[in-house]
């Protein structure tokens, strides 16, 4: 498909006025001032699409499930087509050498301007061959593809952060691409999966003003992963008047009290869930009934469990029955050395000076 | 390490550590003072109204006639800080669900801008206290490093948690993971240091109440 965006729209039946109300809302997610609303109809109007190749390694689909399934009737989902999506495994008809060569083809003829994005860990363990790809490691097809690439998007916690793969004891070796792309800018958008929103956010920025958002100290977007689930969480009123859902299907749940009890991880996880939700608005984890798991934190795999509040220990007490009675066995011995102590002065007939008050 | 990682390591193995020491602490310092002792006192007790080591368990918790006016800091600002401490460590939810899970123990909680406040208003005094510590020619030549070191064990902890919920300085997760560490090093210490007054406190006051109750002397 080739032409610039606002035609591709016109083809698809959506009118001018809903690109601009889509842009407007895109802009507002991002914190943009109202200017930029206008600004982004126009540069992406205007834009040619640009070719995007999207690598899939230790992933499980969800990420591209979210992008594009779920969002596939909004207006969401035809931005997705105003990319030259010219390598997804998943949803190119090509298969085989032919998806290869598509690939090695887009990296050819738009060295240096392509945007790469990458779902999945990068498996680096016995030479990376626990994923591979047309005969290929992973860690050799991403280093080749980012050589050409403008910029890398990690889509999902496993690209960004290594994910599930890299859950404690990480057989594979799994790590995530900032670990193995040095030299090109990378923006992480993490989530398992990510909202689309955020990621047609993120595009629609490149788009725009040629350039990624705003980043954290992690790589990810500012605008949506600036502030915590628990921040906006409409059920922070009731953690700030201390009443919890004690079990899933207590009165306090029915209320739709906070889930803090029930492990909410929402209160240390930056993501846009509780303000862009999902499916098209509809709902969320919390709305739904249960806590944030954290998914798009590095490491949430291992951080003490989904079902554990946060204030709670991580690991059991291990050492402190042993403890315990260790610190109780040395006062006793200490106790009797003491004793012995005190009877040898007395039977010494041994005086208390001004000194021994001192000790 | 990330943020969360610290976090979860605070949490995980680092908490382990803290209240395994601290245990280890408490029950031997508590077992070496408890079995220290005295020797009988042979002579005949002299009963006096009010000289008995329960009397001076409660009496020590009130100013002696004038020093209140003599030293105010100490008496209001102890006060306060104490009670403070009590209702932020035992008011906040997220705390009660620890000790709940720790002990089985629970209550309901306080509402978390009453904490809020009842820890701004414990900083207050606890700094009012340093400034008086240092100001004061008496108090600080008494103070040794120790005095000191048990301030500020005493007092991060608030600070890092009230900095926690009120997202100063570091994000969340971090302030959180501080906060955690923070107690942890107030546990670990607690123990081996005049903080140990904790577990101590009532314990010596009615040993003095009952050796000078002994003597007739109500103090």
């Amino acid at each position: 498909m080739q032409g610039s965006l606002i035609d591709a729209f016109a083809r698809q039946g959506v009118s001018r006025r809903s690109f601009l109300k889509y842009c407007a809302t895109l802009a507002s997610m991002m914190a943009l001032p109202p200017v930029a609303g206008r600004a982004m109809a126009e540069a992406m109007a205007a834009a040619r699409r640009p070719s995007v190749i999207w690598l899939p390694f230790q992933e499980c689909t969800g990420c591209t499930e979210s992008i594009t399934r779920s969002h596939a009737p909004t207006i969401e989902g035809m931005i997705f087509d105003m990319i030259s999506l010219d390598y997804q495994e998943t949803l190119m008809a090509a298969a085989g050498h032919q998806a290869e060569d598509a690939r090695l083809k887009a990296m050819r003829d738009n060295a240096g301007k392509y945007l790469l994005i990458v779902d999945g860990s990068i498996p680096l363990g016995r030479d990376g061959a626990y994923s591979c790809i047309g005969g290929r490691s992973n860690v050799e097809m991403l280093k080749e593809a980012a050589q050409g690439a403008a910029a890398v998007v990690a889509v999902g916690s496993c690209a960004a952060f290594g994910g599930i793969p890299r859950a404690n004891p990480n057989p594979t070796g799994a790590v995530p691409v900032s670990d193995i792309v040095k030299d090109k800018p990378i923006v992480n958008i993490p989530g398992c999966p990510p909202i689309p929103v955020v990621m047609t956010g993120v595009l629609a920025h490149y788009l725009t003003f040629g350039s990624l958002p705003e980043l954290d100290a992690k790589g990810r977007p500012k605008a949506f992963f600036g502030e915590t689930i628990h921040d906006r969480c409409y059920r922070r009123p009731f953690y700030d008047q201390g009443k919890f859902a004690k079990t899933f299907d207590d009165e306090g749940a029915r209320n739709g009290w906070c889930l803090f009890e029930l492990g909410c991880k929402g209160p240390v996880t930056h993501n846009a869930c509780a303000t862009a939700k999902w499916n098209g608005g509809t709902s969320w984890p919390v709305e739904s009934g249960h806590g944030c798991l954290g998914c798009s934190e590095p490491d949430f795999w291992d951080a003490g469990g989904f079902y554990k509040a946060l204030s709670l220990p991580a690991d059991p007490l291990g050492i402190a029955g042993a403890a315990a009675v260790a610190g109780a066995a040395v006062g006793v011995g200490i106790g009797f050395a003491n004793r012995a102590k005190q009877g040898a002065a007395k039977s010494a007939h041994e005086t208390t000076t001004l000194a021994d008050l001192e000790k | 390490m990330t943020d969360l990682q610290f976090l979860t390591w605070v949490r995980g193995p680092g908490l382990g550590i803290a209240v395994g020491i601290f245990l280890l602490g408490v029950l031997w310092r508590l077992f070496e003072i408890y079995s220290l002792g005295r020797s009988k006192d042979l002579s005949a007790p002299r009963r006096t109204p009010g000289a008995s080591g329960l009397h001076t368990v409660f009496r020590r918790s009130l100013p002696p006639p004038g020093m209140l006016k003599r030293s105010p800091v100490s008496y209001l600002g102890g006060y306060i800080f104490h009670i403070g401490l009590a209702i932020v460590v035992f008011g906040f939810a997220p705390h009660i669900l620890l000790i709940r899970n720790l002990t089985g123990l629970s209550w309901p909680a306080l509402p978390s801008q009453f904490v809020d406040l009842a820890a701004v208003v414990t900083m207050a005094a606890m700094a009012v206290m340093l400034a008086d510590r240092v100001n004061k020619p008496a108090k600080r030549f008494l103070s040794t490093f120790e005095d000191w070191f048990t301030w500020a064990a005493t007092f991060l902890p608030v600070l890092t948690g009230w900095m926690a919920v009120q997202h100063l300085l570091l994000p969340y997760t971090a302030m959180l993971a501080l906060h955690i560490l923070a107690v942890e090093i107030l546990l670990i210490v607690l123990p081996f240091t005049k903080l140990f007054h904790a577990f101590t406190l009532f314990g010596s006051r009615w040993y003095n109440g009952k050796v000078n109750g002994h003597r007739g002397v109500p103090v």
